[in-house]
C-alpha cells in the first residue's frame, strides 16, 4: 500500500504541476520512511512555487535595531506584498515598495554585460532610488544586490548611502557559495519579526563572488557590517549607515 | 471548514458613471457618484465621497482622490483615499498612496510609497443637553460653621 503511494509520488515528481503540499498530505496518512522523506525533499526542490518558511537572524536584527520607533520610512524591495506592507504598517512605518529584481530585468535583461553601461546604470538608479538625500530609515534589499555586476552594484550601494539616513540599516542577502554562478532568486514575505517565507522565482546568474572581504569592501563607506550565515548557504548582511 | 479560497468580489460598473474602453479624456474629472474608468484618462480624478474603479483596460495618468479606489488596470499618479485602496492582481500602480486601508493582491505591481493615515473621527451633530433644574441645596451646617469659624478667626 505504502509502496504504491510512493510510486505515485515519484510519478508526480515528474509532473510540473505536482504539489509538495499534496504530497505531504498523502504521506501524512501513512508511516514515514527514509525514502518518503527523500521524495518529499526532492519534491520541495522541484516545486519552485512552494514557499519555504525559515527564521532569519538578519531580519530579526533589522527589526531589533529599529524597535520602539514609529513613523520611519522603510523601503521594501521585494515587490508589493500584502504581508510585508501589513507588517511594516502595523509597526507604524511609512512603506516604500518596489520590485528591484524585476526592475533589473526591465532595465538590463538577464545579460550581466548590459549592466556596465553607465547611462543605463544612471537610468536604473533614477528609476529605483530617486529619493531626496537621507530619506530612508531602513532598506530591505533581500537578495537583489547579488544579481548585479560590480559596476552596477557599486553605483547602487553609493546611491543607497546617499538616500539613507545616518544610523539607518539595510538588510541584504548574498549567496555564500563561492563557486556557484547561477543562484536561485526568491520572493520574500515577512511572516513575523524573525521569520520569512521564501518562494523561488527562478535561477539567475550571480553578479560576482561575494565573500566577507568583498562585502566589507563594498560597504566600506558605511559605519558597520554584520554577517549571519544561514543553513541555506546565505550570508544575511546588516549594514549600518 | 470550506477550502474554497476567498475571492474578492468583482467591481461592478453598473450604477456608476463610466468612461468606456474607447474613450480618452484629458483634463479634470469631478463626480458625485461612483466612477468606472475603462478607458484613458490624463489629468485628475476626484470623487471624494464615492468609489473610483480603474477597469482592466483602464490606463490612467492622473492623481486620484476618492473615498475608495479599486485598480485593475494601470495607474501612474498619486492615489489618495479616505477609506481604502484595493490593487488587484495584474494591476499596475506607479505613484504614492495615502489611505486608511490598503489591499494588494499577489501579482499586482506597485512602485511608490504607502502612507497610512488614521480615519478622521466623524463629527457627530451636537445633541441638545437636557438641563435638569436642580433643587436648591440644603443649608449645610458644617459649611456654615466652617465659614463662621474662619470669619471669627479673621475678626480676632
Amino acid at each position: 500500500m505504502l509502496t504504491e503511494r510512493l510510486l505515485s509520488i515519484f510519478r508526480k515528481e515528474n509532473d510540473p504541476v505536482s504539489n509538495g503540499a499534496q504530497l505531504a498530505a498523502s504521506l501524512s496518512t501513512g508511516s514515514h520512511s527514509a525514502s518518503a522523506t527523500r521524495s518529499l525533499a526532492a519534491s520541495r526542490k522541484f516545486n519552485r512555487k512552494e514557499a519555504l518558511t525559515r527564521q532569519s537572524r538578519g531580519l530579526e536584527q533589522f527589526f531589533f535595531n529599529i524597535r520602539d520607533v514609529v513613523g520611519l520610512s522603510v523601503l521594501d524591495c521585494a515587490g508589493a506584498s500584502q504581508d510585508n506592507i501589513d507588517f511594516l504598517i502595523n509597526l507604524g512605518h511609512k512603506v516604500y515598495s518596489q520590485d528591484l529584481v524585476r526592475n533589473l530585468d526591465e532595465a538590463f535583461g538577464l545579460d550581466l554585460t548590459e549592466q556596465t553601461n553607465p547611462s543605463r546604470i544612471e537610468y536604473f538608479l533614477k528609476q529605483n532610488f530617486q529619493y531626496p538625500p537621507e530619506t530612508l530609515d531602513g532598506v530591505l534589499l533581500w537578495d537583489a544586490l547579488q544579481f548585479m555586476s560590480p559596476a552596477l552594484l557599486n553605483a547602487t550601494v553609493e546611491r543607497l548611502y546617499e538616500v539613507m539616513r545616518p544610523k539607518s540599516y539595510l538588510l541584504a542577502f548574498f549567496t555564500a557559495t563561492e563557486r556557484v554562478r547561477d543562484v536561485p532568486s526568491n520572493s520574500f514575505r515577512i511572516v513575523d519579526h524573525k521569520t520569512i517565507a521564501l518562494t523561488e522565482r527562478g535561477i539567475r546568474p550571480a553578479g560576482q563572488v561575494f565573500n566577507n572581504r568583498n562585502l566589507e569592501k563594498l560597504f566600506g563607506k558605511f559605519e558597520s557590517v554584520k554577517f549571519f550565515l544561514t543553513r541555506e548557504n546565505l550570508r544575511e548582511v546588516i549594514v549600518r549607515r | 471548514m470550506s477550502s474554497t479560497p476567498y475571492r474578492t468580489p468583482e467591481p461592478d460598473s453598473r450604477n456608476a458613471a463610466t468612461v468606456g474602453k474607447s474613450v480618452r479624456i484629458v483634463g479634470q474629472i469631478f463626480t458625485k457618484e461612483d466612477l468606472y474608468v475603462d478607458g484613458d484618462v490624463e489629468g485628475t480624478i476626484e470623487s471624494l465621497e464615492n468609489k473610483v474603479t480603474i477597469g482592466p483596460n483602464g490606463r490612467v495618468q492622473a492623481s486620484i482622490r476618492a473615498r475608495d479606489v479599486i485598480i485593475l488596470g494601470q495607474v501612474q499618479g498619486n492615489v489618495e483615499t479616505s477609506d481604502k485602496v484595493d490593487i488587484r492582481k495584474d494591476a499596475k500602480l506607479v505613484g504614492d498612496i495615502t489611505t486608511s486601508r490598503i489591499s494588494i493582491e499577489d501579482g499586482a505591481l506597485f512602485k511608490g510609497s504607502i502612507d497610512i493615515k488614521k480615519p478622521e473621527p466623524k463629527v457627530a451633530a451636537p445633541t441638545p443637553v437636557a438641563v435638569v433644574a436642580r433643587p436648591a441645596e440644603p443649608y449645610s451646617a458644617a459649611a456654615s460653621g466652617a465659614a463662621a469659624l474662619s470669619t471669627a478667626a479673621i475678626n480676632r
